[in-house]
């Protein structure tokens, strides 16, 4: 059974096509890949690199936010939904930010 | 003024993507979890950060001066955040056979999901034993507080999810999950994913970043 009925604004943006398997299986071995990175830079020995902490600390923090993207684009779907809801992930993530940046200045300056 | 046109509930969202008839058109729920999520980085955001300043507050005294970092077991924490990390391509999966009317399939991903989440919940409580083993408990001191606390309510938050997989793993079972139910599982998916991509930067800032 079919009705039609008049909307002054019915817009479906949250309506999406998932990738396919394979393309979470991919997704899935660069994650695999990247965390093997991560823990090869706890192991000095492994590649001397790693022994400059400064190189160890980039590495990691770039491996984290490329995880991170994946993760949060392809399999909780961001990439393909409606953008509010990326804005609203953001807007938790900046605030977050915000609140360690005044808590770090906290203990910096009255601490 | 646009127009659109609807069919009855049992017929409509045979793809698992219901169209969502409110005044934004997007899914309330979804709409909610992802409020929710945003919140929840807030949650954790204070966690971590009182974790970074406290961090290496050893105690006072000569017998609590041990602390976490100082006995970190990362191989063994790195199979865990592994094992979190590929119950994220389970679940997806399970969605995706959820789409497809595979009941079977969805069945089977669930419960791969939830023992994923399980082996990595055995993983902390085996840490957490270990700490204690060598005398460091919640009270220890400010770096354990702060360890102990963060760790923990992400283990909570990883239990939680399980006990939503096992809820979807049994309606699924009674043959109350269908196709019309995926942004039910998508739902429970997001919260999966949320946890895991906590853990990412757990993983990353907690348990690798060296400490001078």
């Amino acid at each position: 059974m079919s009705e039609t009925l008049t909307e002054p604004h019915v817009d479906h943006d949250d309506a999406h096509e998932h990738p396919s398997d394979w393309a979470y299986i991919k997704i899935a071995l660069i994650l695999a890949v990247f965390t093997g990175i991560e823990v090869l830079t706890y192991f000095e020995s492994a590649l001397p690199i790693f022994e400059n902490n400064a190189v160890t600390i980039t590495t990691l923090m770039v491996l984290m936010v490329i995880k991170f993207w994946l993760v949060a684009t392809w399999f909780m779907h961001l990439r393909f939904d409606n953008k509010i809801f990326s804005q609203l992930f953001v807007a938790g993530l900046i605030l977050a930010t915000g609140v360690y940046v005044i808590a770090l200045a906290a203990f910096e300056f009255w601490g | 003024m646009a127009t659109a046109t609807i069919d009855s509930p049992d017929t409509h969202a045979a793809d698992g993507h219901d169209e969502h008839h409110t005044s934004t058109g997007i899914s309330n729920t979804k709409l909610a979890m992802w409020a929710f999520l945003g919140s929840e980085c807030l949650l954790f955001g204070g966690l971590i950060s009182t974790y970074l300043l406290y961090k290496t507050r050893r105690g006072p005294g000569p017998d609590n001066t041990t602390i976490p970092t100082d006995i970190f077991d990362i191989p063994f924490t790195s199979v865990s955040s592994f094992v979190l990390l590929m119950s994220s391509l389970t679940m997806v999966l399970a969605l995706s056979a959820l789409t497809r009317g595979d009941n079977q399939a969805t069945r089977a991903w669930l419960l791969s999901t939830a023992m994923l989440g399980g082996v990595f919940i055995g993983g902390q409580v085996y840490e957490f034993t270990s700490f204690l083993r060598e005398g460091v408990g919640f009270t220890h001191n400010p770096a354990s507080s702060a360890f102990f606390t963060l760790t923990g309510f992400h283990g909570v938050h990883v239990s939680l999810g399980i006990l939503m997989l096992m809820s979807l793993y049994v309606a699924s079972k009674q043959g109350k999950l269908t196709p019309k139910h995926t942004e039910t599982v998508e739902i429970v998916g997001l919260y999966w994913h949320f946890v895991d991509v906590v853990w990412i930067f757990i993983f990353t800032v907690i348990y690798l970043i060296p400490v001078e």
